[in-house]
């Protein structure tokens, strides 16, 4: 093509996308120029929903903040209930969240490594990974009873024990992932075509992803150590040893070796776990109504840094709760990586990321502190920006308000 | 005349490669879901998704060349259907041969890309355009490997017709052992020509929505999935010619069976071939296929230009 700047819209859908989302790009030939996103088409309310509903429910709501990590979600919001109300969860309780946790990461990453060879063209590692993930997909629907959102997180511990029986059905499990986990490090690591598509693209400097603010595999695949199960340990990590899996390839390529890497050590820590889970009651009663605080909590999900803040005002519906899904923080680094990148690496840039636009549609309201203006509109000003807005394309309702009205006082 | 409509449209013409496309598609097709773990589609599947198209509305888009828009499917099973006239099946001739027919059957084989790349240009719409650039791009980086891989067997024998191609090489056998790279070669042009993995670039599910079919709906959409799979039976049939020259003196019946054996081994490569690889970026496409693919291409030439002149 000659060098003629074309936009291209990618989304809000794309067979690309998973989940509406709208990304513009400004082509040169083959070679991106400029990118911009656009989030808001999955907004649901779900803080706003929150603040009606009792903690018991909100957990049930929050757990499907994300379709993948919802155990992430459920228990960093737990996590803040607790914390406020003063409850300690029995050592098993823990053990056993922190079992379900290492298990979702485990399926997100094995998911991720599908789409992300669905990406670039290679659908192949898509149906393997995925064929695995059942494995995985079984062990959480026989410790839950279900597969997706496990309900497993109570306020003060957990609603299900793990039986003798199910060890070593997890554990033959695992170990068969471990083996099929070496196998992709393999083919990630040796088969050329997919290394050409995955090396140098969607570089991100470690300096970058400190100011930008990247969380979870993307900084780490950037050589930033960080991970909240280390730095700041939650449920049983601080009795768990592992290692912080980082790279310094600063590309798609790291990030894929930081997630299989994850995987190796979640298959170490599942087995830890197993061996070191104590006896004992697995939840404490939880009171209906919480007193009055507020707490925020950090969680490691398979994305990134997640964080939950709820304020408790000693009624038994929260204040506020707020949602940082991990997505929202690495958002704002791809365009970034994007820059000077091919359309054809799109959407295994943006798919590194791991993203989850649904988890990470939020309504902001601002104020601007120079002339105070707020960017919430009341009715009446909605009203008049219609139809300004309406007068501007040309469409004037003005004259068919008139007629209306008049039909309506004639009747 | 009865004949030559008979030819035209039933054996080896139309019904019979549309017939034979279907059924390479639906082997393409499960192989490939076999080779990733999975079941595949039923034997009727690709009839089926014939059928369904075929009983759609059309819709042209507005800004669409209707008539470029609507002429560029007819065009590319036309192509590929004379192409097919001249390439031998079973015995060493084919129905039409003239000396030269090599060049015309290579010509007809690259006009179906032209018109994707048309179809999608007047689509006027953005995925189209960028995947018939893209298709046009990828044209001049499969082409010349895949006449210089063609062209050396053709240079051995020393005729530029198909048949006397497949003529000299049953009589020389082991001549064919020479031509093993340009075979490879030729596999690797012809996934660039049928735009598999990993030279889908240009229709690129995840980037550019179908590239330049993504306008096409209905009958218009249906025809030039037929073409395709028609290419696919052609391009391997080709191959198969210059390539595979066994058994070509067991009488037709047998002879018949033996041609689609060796066509369904050439599928069967391609299938292996796109579902071990990712898809490539087109720039990488293009580095490979002028800095790896022609220069090979280039030195197969050369040896069978060597060897000529040592058997002489």
């Amino acid at each position: 093509m000659p060098e003629r700047e074309v936009k291209l819209t990618i989304g809000p859908q794309h067979p690309m996308l998973k989940e509406p989302e709208s990304f513009l790009l400004t082509l040169r030939g083959e070679k991106i120029t400029d990118m911009t996103v656009r989030l808001g088409y999955n907004h649901r309310g779900i803080e706003k929903a929150c603040e009606q509903r009792t903690y018991i429910q909100d957990m049930y709501l929050v757990e499907r903040v994300c379709g993948i990590c919802s155990h992430s979600h459920s228990t960093c919001f737990i996590q803040t209930v607790e914390e406020i109300a003063g409850l300690a969860v029995p050592k098993r309780g823990l053990y056993i969240r922190t079992l379900i946790a290492e298990l979702e990461r485990i399926h997100s990453h094995l998911l991720w490594l599908g789409v992300a060879g669905h990406e670039i063209g290679f659908d192949t590692l898509l149906m393997y990974t995925w064929r695995d993930r059942e494995l995985v997909m079984d062990i959480l629907a026989l410790i839950s009873g279900n597969r997706v959102n496990y309900g497993m997180n109570t306020i003060g511990g957990v609603r299900r024990d793990i039986t003798a029986e199910q060890v070593p059905q997890i554990l033959s499990a695992i170990d068969t992932l471990e083996e099929r986990t070496k196998y992709y490090i393999q083919v990630a690591t040796q088969e050329i075509t997919l290394r050409e598509r995955l090396s140098g693209v969607g570089k991100l400097s470690k300096e970058d992803a400190t100011h930008l603010g990247a969380v979870g595999p993307t900084a780490r695949a950037s050589g930033v150590d960080r991970d909240v199960r280390r730095d700041d340990p939650y449920g049983a990590y601080g009795e768990l040893s592992f290692d912080v899996i980082t790279d310094n390839h600063c590309d798609v390529y790291g990030r894929t070796l930081v997630r299989v890497g994850e995987l190796m050590e979640s298959y170490k820590l599942v087995r830890q776990i197993l061996k070191q889970m104590p006896e004992g009651p697995i939840a404490v009663k939880a009171p209906r109504k919480i007193p009055a605080g507020q707490a925020i909590s950090r969680y490691e999900a398979p994305r990134g840094e997640d964080v939950h803040y709820v304020r408790a005002n000693g009624s038994d519906k929260p204040e506020r709760v707020k949602v940082r899904a991990p997505t929202l923080a690495n958002v704002q680094v791809v365009a970034h990586m994007l820059k000077d990148g091919y359309l054809a690496d799109t959407p295994i840039v943006i798919a590194a990321i791991d993203p989850c636009f649904s988890c990470t549609d939020r309504a902001i309201a601002t104020t601007n502190l120079d002339n105070g203006r707020k960017n919430r509109m009341d009715w009446p000003t909605l009203r008049t920006y219609s139809i300004e807005w309406y007068s501007k394309q040309g469409l004037d309702f003005a004259e068919l308000n008139r007629k209306l009205r008049t039909m309506r006082e004639s009747n | 005349m009865a004949q030559a409509l008979f030819n035209i449209f039933v054996f080896p013409g139309f019904l019979f490669v549309a017939v034979f496309g279907l059924t390479a598609e639906y082997i393409d097709r499960k192989l490939y879901a076999l080779m990733q773990n999975r079941i595949g589609p039923p034997w009727f599947q690709p009839l089926a998704d014939f059928i369904k198209l075929a009983a759609k509305e059309d819709v042209v888009p507005q800004h669409a060349d209707r008539p470029v828009f609507k002429l560029m499917p007819i065009i590319a099973i036309t192509s590929i259907l004379t192409s097919f006239l001249y390439i031998p099946m079973w015995g060493s001739n084919a129905l039409f041969a003239f000396k030269g027919d090599l060049v015309v059957v290579m010509y007809l084989l690259t006009v179906p890309t032209l018109t994707y790349f048309l179809g999608g240009w007047y689509s006027r719409s953005v995925y189209s355009m960028i995947g018939a650039a893209r298709s046009l791009t990828q044209l001049f980086a499969y082409e010349i490997p895949l006449f210089l891989s063609i062209l050396a067997p053709a240079m051995l024998a020393d005729t530029w017709s198909l048949s006397g191609i497949s003529e000299y090489f049953s009589a020389h056998p082991w001549a064919i052992l020479f031509n093993l790279v340009g075979f490879v070669i030729a596999i690797i042009a012809l996934l660039g020509k049928l735009e598999k993995v990993p030279f889908d670039i240009p229709e690129a599910e995840t980037e550019i929505v179908a590239g330049a079919f993504t306008e096409y709906s209905g009958r218009l959409l249906a025809m030039f999935r037929m073409a395709i799979d028609m290419e696919l039976v052609v391009g391997a049939s080709l191959l198969a010619a210059v390539f595979l020259p066994f058994g070509l003196h067991y009488g037709p019946a047998a002879g018949f069976a033996i041609y689609l054996v060796k066509v369904l081994f050439v599928i069967g490569l391609i299938s292996l071939a796109r579902t071990i690889v990712a898809r490539l970026r087109i720039d990488q496409m293009i580095n490979f296929c002028w800095k790896v693919i022609a220069p090979l291409a280039f030195l197969q030439f050369l040896a069978d230009l060597i060897l000529k002149g040592v058997i002489k």
